[in-house]
């Protein structure tokens, strides 16, 4: 029997393939096959592991080396050096960006060493295309659980007991949603996983998906029990193509072992799933709009109430729920909702998937319990800003969240608190900005997108959020003035008061929130038309320092549109009502004489 | 494929499927459990290390013994080979010389079972710039 | 019954659960504005997409503002109306709205019967805030109805309309965000589309985006040209509503200032539609008795039940999407068709003008009606039987045009011999009313007996389909009736699965009838306007001494003079016609 005596797992989530780590598992079983130790070393491609920035990751059992950074042709070395020989490859190992130390297991190093890893228990760990790896590590333990000994009241009791609260941002306790599902009677009802996730650049649901699809599958069929619901759908994004190939070859393995379908484990409770594909629209997250979509109509939200729970999918009784809130639920049954309720604050229980992203050193996916702090997260796990630039804000929750600042940086990470701070949970973007983030750019980029995926449907949101995109976009050129800003805020908070989903309702809250915290900055914007952060190019100017300027002609040639003038050898202008500020000038010039101010 | 039918069913199917992943789940806490290193440089696999090292892998998994056993390189004791280091939860490690199968199965039975000294311990005789070295 | 007691701007209310607080303001007298928000009650046809946002209100404990109209009252809620924060939340939605509208209300058709205008006035708007870029759409004209996309509010009412009532599906929301639209598949025109031309989305859209195709100025053209002999008729349901745009209570019977206007605004001859839909009856009558006849004597091959076919909207209905069963209606043209043959021939030879020098101009409650006088197969060597048809609110705009007080006119008679007509041609104007024509007479022919009473109210109402045995002396007639395109899609898919047990069928493309025509003065959500105007066309079927369309003296005359007897040859030639496969279907590779 192949008792293998030591694993190489590569990472197989979307980042670390787009760096080819699929290759280096095709090299690694080369290697080994040529130096026959197939049978004793085993490859295998697992989930993510979080630490994006240091990608394609190979992590050596049992020894547990972490390898970053890895290339396809490191495959040899690793099986000469560390398999054959014990020698860890030093040039692969992670190196502490504050003292240059190697550090070969990942529980030391400073964007590991907070994280508690409860939704991404198995990301990182097992083949996410091997049920029998799931089943290893308890997969479908919990739904035995369920189905053998509690009844759908004491289970929904469970859920209500542990405290968990919705992870696609609304934040509401699952628990609850589960009863009101369950109390309403219908002739089918129907089990939603909410696999949308459009925020730009949040992909917990997507690692979750790639790396431990079962744990979503068997929350889905624990949520049928629970509600009386025999059928489920999972709406996924089309954009996430390796997630539904994952979860396609997840779902047939478990048919195959019987674990969906009819008469489950011979309990009589029957339950199976389907996916259907989302088509590019961010409003289809909103869970009414998602049920119509589904539905085959167009993917506009409806107002609420009737809720889903009351009629939803084809009119039905419906549960909706994120693909983070089910990754957390079976083992919230296998290790009780009191060991999950002690984790957290006293509102917001367990922990938080975040996308850490932006100008911070560990870009990735982190999993923190409720009521670290943001410092926590931006200078320990996140390893600090990049360049030793300056923090100015971090942005949470993606386009429906607001910007906190340097004071906000103790807050304990909570639904309420971030609230409480002038931004929510939303899905878990992080989005990290330094002092070259110029912040009326930054409200600009999130209503670029808000416009770009309203449905149309109600005013507000539709004309309203054009119109404040339009605005800030005067501010930007420099066309803004003070009159102007009063509007601002008065259209932001009629659209807030006034849309129909939760799109439009928080849609302004970048805006508010830069306004709130930076202030100065649209007022340089507009009174001194100037962008401090440099970001904003009709804000700034290129000017040639006659000094070191010997009239080269070089810039002049370059120029698109012809606005440097000068005599050969003599000193050259530029004139500013011409210019585009390209920059190309600046390129090159050989004399550094060419500057923006 | 096997059909799981039942709850009895599924419940031996990932007993028998611990095994598999149990390495991965030992990596992450070594500490909680006995780790024996072999030494697998050119002396230790000239003189059979491979051997000893499959030996501690399939009889401690008999035995019921939760162990983390790795492979590591050259430990210096090279006239003893094969030398292995075994460090047993809130211990310090301690190395054997001149292991062969039957001293694997003193060391396991005396020492890993029972913490009872074994003959053949070489003491340690340098230092590491890292005493926190795992 | 539940009920719930709440509190709106300080006042007790008590409702049904159920009820939205809009509903439940308005039973206490609170009017919230609305502007998406349609309900013809009566007819379950209700829009209330909730997208507007302007009958926004304040609710105690409700983080924001509710929409009224989609909103259900509970008990104890505490509702607000008016608030600093309502008006201003609402003022600035309004403006967001007109900031996306241009600014043609000099120009505009709706002008003065735009409900956004009537909004913006309301609610003292002197400065829009927040002005951006414009939606630009391409302007869509078809023969009837015109789409000015850039004043579409993306209401919903004409899309409700096509898709729920009429069934049709011409036009959906298309594109996201602040491209959205309501437009025919693939953003092509109406004309190219499976739009009917019913003009029901005209009928219910709140601003100009949706309005008629304006034919006034062609016929003071034709007035004005001395060479040409210019002959008007007008439908039945035109007299029962044309009062309403001089203010007149709705259901006021105008028919006699309505000839009086006609004279005066130059028409050489002033006729009625309704004398053609006496005309109507005889053909199809006889066609019906025809074809039972055949039945009853046991030929399998015959068609039944047999269809009305004055409707040009149901005919472009079951053209374009159920072509296979165009040999089922009657082959009789539509009054206004029937019309213009008759004024073309018989009634051009009797004045000795030729037919390129008559222009018959038509006004009808009907927009299909413009599509209609325009098919290829009514007109002779390329002239027209009718040259154009203008709708109840043309004819309005045309009297006001010329200085004419509509109000203090005399009443007058329409002109002969084309004017006369009976009770039976009038109720043609509301669903119910061609069937029960037919009836009259059909009976009278069949059992050569006299009818002692001439009402068949079991075939009146407002309910969608309807249906009755009606008892020709031992016969048992089945009669079946719909009104609203989604209504008669329900009868069609009866016969075509062979289910349907009816001899004969009233089809109706628009609410309530003609009198719901696209072409009427808008009703703008209030359904007891097309029950007052019913009641105006049953009052005037009563007051009139000949009721069966058979008995009319100058059909007989007609018949005796120039057709012979009902489907010669020559009632062949000129009143009866035949359909067309005219479903596009697009195959996308």
């Amino acid at each position: 029997m192949a008792k293998y005596k030591m694993h190489l797992l590569v990472c197989g989530g979307t980042g670390c393939r787009a760096s080819a780590s699929d290759a280096i598992v095709g090299k690694l079983q080369k290697e080994l096959d040529e130096k026959n130790l197939q049978d004793e070393v085993q490859v295998v491609m697992t989930g993510c592991f979080g630490f994006c920035e240091k990608g394609p990751i190979v992590k050596v059992l049992p020894d547990n080396t972490f390898y970053v950074q890895v290339k396809p042709d490191d495959a040899k070395v690793i099986v000469e050096e560390h398999v054959i020989k014990g020698r860890k490859v030093e040039k692969l190992l992670y190196k502490d960006p504050a003292d240059q130390k190697e550090i070969s297991d990942s529980k030391h190093m400073g964007f590991y060493k907070k994280q508690l890893r409860i939704a991404l228990r198995n990301c990182g760990v097992i083949n996410p295309e091997n049920i029998e790896e799931a089943i290893a590590r308890d997969a479908y333990a919990a739904l035995a659980k369920v189905l053998t000994e509690m009844t759908p009241q004491q289970a929904i009791q469970e859920m209500i007991d542990s405290g968990l609260r919705g992870r696609g941002g609304g934040g509401f306790p699952t628990g609850m949603k589960w009863k009101i599902a369950s109390q309403n009677h219908a002739d089918q009802k129907y089990v939603v996983c909410n696999a949308d996730e459009g925020d730009p650049g949040a992909f917990m649901d997507r690692s979750i998906l790639e790396g431990d699809p079962h744990s979503v599958i068997e929350a889905m069929a624990i949520n049928g029990y629970c509600i009386g619901a025999t059928k489920g759908l999972v709406y996924i994004r089309a954009e996430y193509p390796l997630a539904i190939e994952r979860l396609k070859i997840a779902i047939n393995q478990v048919r195959e072992y019987g674990l969906l379908g009819d008469d489950i484990l011979g309990t009589g409770f029957s339950f199976d799933i389907q996916l259907r594909y989302g088509a590019g629209a961010f409003v289809c997250g909103e869970e009414t709009a998602l049920i119509h979509s589904m539905e085959g109509e167009r993917g506009e939200p409806t107002f609420k109430p009737p809720f889903p729970a009351e009629s939803g999918y084809l009119g039905k009784p419906t549960n909706v729920n994120n693909v983070e809130t089910y990754a957390n639920i079976p083992v919230i049954y296998l290790k009780g909702a009191n060991w999950f309720n002690k984790i957290g604050t006293a509102k917001s229980k367990g922990t938080k998937v975040f996308a850490l992203a932006g100008k911070i050193n560990n870009v990735g996916l982190i999993e923190v319990p409720m009521g670290t702090t943001l410092r926590e997260v931006i200078y320990e796990i996140g390893g600090g800003i990049k360049d030793g630039k300056k923090f100015k804000a971090v942005q949470t929750g993606g386009p429906s969240g607001g910007c906190l600042t340097e004071k906000h940086l103790d807050t304990p990470i909570d639904y309420d608190n971030l609230i409480a701070s002038g931004s929510m949970m939303g899905s878990g973007g992080m989005i990290v900005m330094d002092e070259d983030d110029c912040m009326v750019s930054v409200a600009r980029f999130y209503l670029d997108f808000t416009v770009e995926e309203s449905c149309g449907k109600c005013a507000p949101c539709r004309i309203g959020n054009k119109r404040l995109h339009e605005q800030l976009d005067i501010i930007c050129k420099g066309k803004g003035t003070l009159a102007d800003m009063d509007k601002l805020r008065n259209l932001s908070h009629v659209i807030k008061d006034t849309s129909l989903c939760g799109l439009g309702q928080t849609s302004p809250n970048p805006v508010l929130s830069t306004l709130d915290n930076f202030y100065d900055e649209y007022l340089e914007h507009v009174h001194d038309k100037k962008c401090r952060a440099g970001v904003c190019k009709d804000l700034m100017q290129y000017i040639i320092d006659t000094e070191p300027c010997v009239g080269c002609t070089a810039c002049a040639r370059v120029c698109p549109v012809g606005a440097i003038s000068g005599e050969r050898k003599g000193p050259h202008t530029i004139d500013q009502t011409i210019c585009i500020k390209c920059g190309a000038c600046m390129d090159k010039c050989k004399f550094n004489a060419i500057s923006i101010h | 494929m096997v059909k799981v039918k039942s709850l009895a069913d599924l419940q031996n199917l990932k007993a028998n499927l611990q095994t598999k992943v149990d390495l991965r789940e030992k990596g992450d806490s070594a500490e909680r459990l006995v780790q024996v290193r072999v030494a697998m440089a050119t002396c230790g696999i000239a003189s059979g290390a491979k051997k000893v090292m499959e030996f501690f892998i399939d009889e401690l998994e008999k035995r019921n013994i939760d162990a983390v056993v790795t492979q590591t390189g050259c430990m210096g004791y090279c006239y003893a080979e094969p030398t292995i280091e075994v460090k047993l939860p809130n211990q310090d490690p301690v190395v054997f010389g001149y292991v062969d199968s039957k001293k694997a199965d003193e060391i396991i039975e005396k020492y890993i079972k029972n913490g009872e000294l074994v003959p053949g311990i070489i003491p340690v005789n340098y230092e590491t710039i890292d005493n926190n070295n795992q | 019954m539940e009920f719930v007691n709440l509190t709106i701007d300080n006042k007790s209310v008590k409702v049904e659960k159920g009820t939205s607080i809009l509903k439940a303001a308005r039973s206490v007298g609170i009017d919230i504005p609305t502007l998406c928000y349609m309900s013809l009650g009566d007819m379950n046809i209700e829009n209330k997409p909730g997208g507007c946002r302007i009958c926004v209100v304040e609710v105690e404990g409700r983080r924001n503002l509710a929409p009224a109209c989609c909103t259900d009252a509970h008990t104890d809620m505490v509702i607000k109306t008016n608030t600093m924060r309502v008006l201003n939340a609402r003022r600035t939605v309004l403006e967001l709205i007109l900031s996306d509208h241009p600014a043609d209300c000099l120009i505009c058709a709706k002008s003065g019967n735009c409900e956004l205008q009537t909004m913006a006035h309301k609610l003292g708007v002197r400065e829009i805030h927040y002005k951006g870029e414009m939606s630009t759409y391409k302007e869509d004209f078809s023969p009837s109805i015109i789409r000015d996309m850039d004043k579409c509010i993306m209401c919903r009412r004409c899309e409700m309309m096509c898709n729920e009532v009429q069934t049709v599906g011409a036009l959906w929301g298309v594109n996201r965000g602040f491209q959205a639209v309501v437009s025919p598949a693939f953003e092509m025109d109406l004309e190219k589309s499976t739009c009917t031309y019913c003009g029901q989305c005209v009928a219910v859209c709140p601003t100009g985006a949706l309005t008629e195709v304006d034919h006034t100025n062609q016929v003071i053209r034709a007035l004005a040209d001395p060479s040409k002999t210019v002959v008007v008729q007008t439908a039945p349901a035109v007299r029962a509503a044309l009062g309403e745009e001089f203010g007149l209570k709705p259901g006021t019977l105008v028919t006699g200032k309505l000839a009086a206007a006609l004279r005066r605004l130059g028409f050489n001859f002033v006729f009625d539609t309704d004398f053609a839909a006496d005309l109507t009856i005889m053909e199809e009558g006889t066609e019906l008795l025809d074809r039972l006849g055949r039945h009853l004597n046991g030929d399998k091959e015959v068609k039944l039940p047999i269809l009305t076919s004055c409707c040009p909207g149901w005919v472009n209905f079951f053209e374009k999407q159920f072509p296979e069963m165009k040999e089922i209606p009657s082959t009789a043209r539509s009054p206004q068709q029937m019309f213009g043959a008759i004024a073309k021939t018989y009634f051009a030879e009797k004045i000795k003008v030729n037919r390129k020098d008559m222009v018959v101009v038509s006004v009808m409650p009907c927009l299909a009606k413009k599509y209609e006088c325009q098919r290829e197969e009514f007109a002779t060597d390329g002239n027209p039987d009718v040259d154009f048809s203008i709708s109840t609110r043309e004819l309005a705009a045309l009297i006001k045009g010329a200085n004419i007080d509509f109000n203090l006119l005399p009443d007058e008679d329409f002109d002969n011999p084309l004017g006369e007509s009976t009770g039976a041609a009038v109720i043609f104007g509301t669903t119910g009313g061609v069937i029960e024509a037919a009836v009259r007479t059909a009976y009278e022919i069949q059992t050569k007996k006299k009818l002692e009473k001439v009402d068949f109210e079991e075939l009146r109402g407002l309910e969608g389909v309807r249906e009755a045995t009606i008892d020709f002396n031992g016969l048992p007639i089945r009669i079946g009736i719909a009104h609203g395109l989604g209504n008669a899609r329900k009868l069609l898919e009866d016969i075509k699965a062979g289910k349907s047990y009816f001899h004969a069928i009233e089809i109706m493309a628009c609410p309530g009838g003609c009198i719901g025509g696209g072409g009427q003065p808008l009703h703008h959500g209030d359904s007891s306007i097309l029950k007052a105007r019913q009641m105006a066309i049953y009052q005037e079927d009563r007051n009139k001494p000949i009721r069966k369309s058979h008995e009319n003296p100058f059909i007989v005359k007609l018949y005796e003079e120039f057709l012979k007897h009902p489907m010669s040859e020559k009632a062949h030639h000129l009143l009866h016609t035949h359909y067309f496969n005219k479903k596009n279907e697009f195959i996308i590779e």
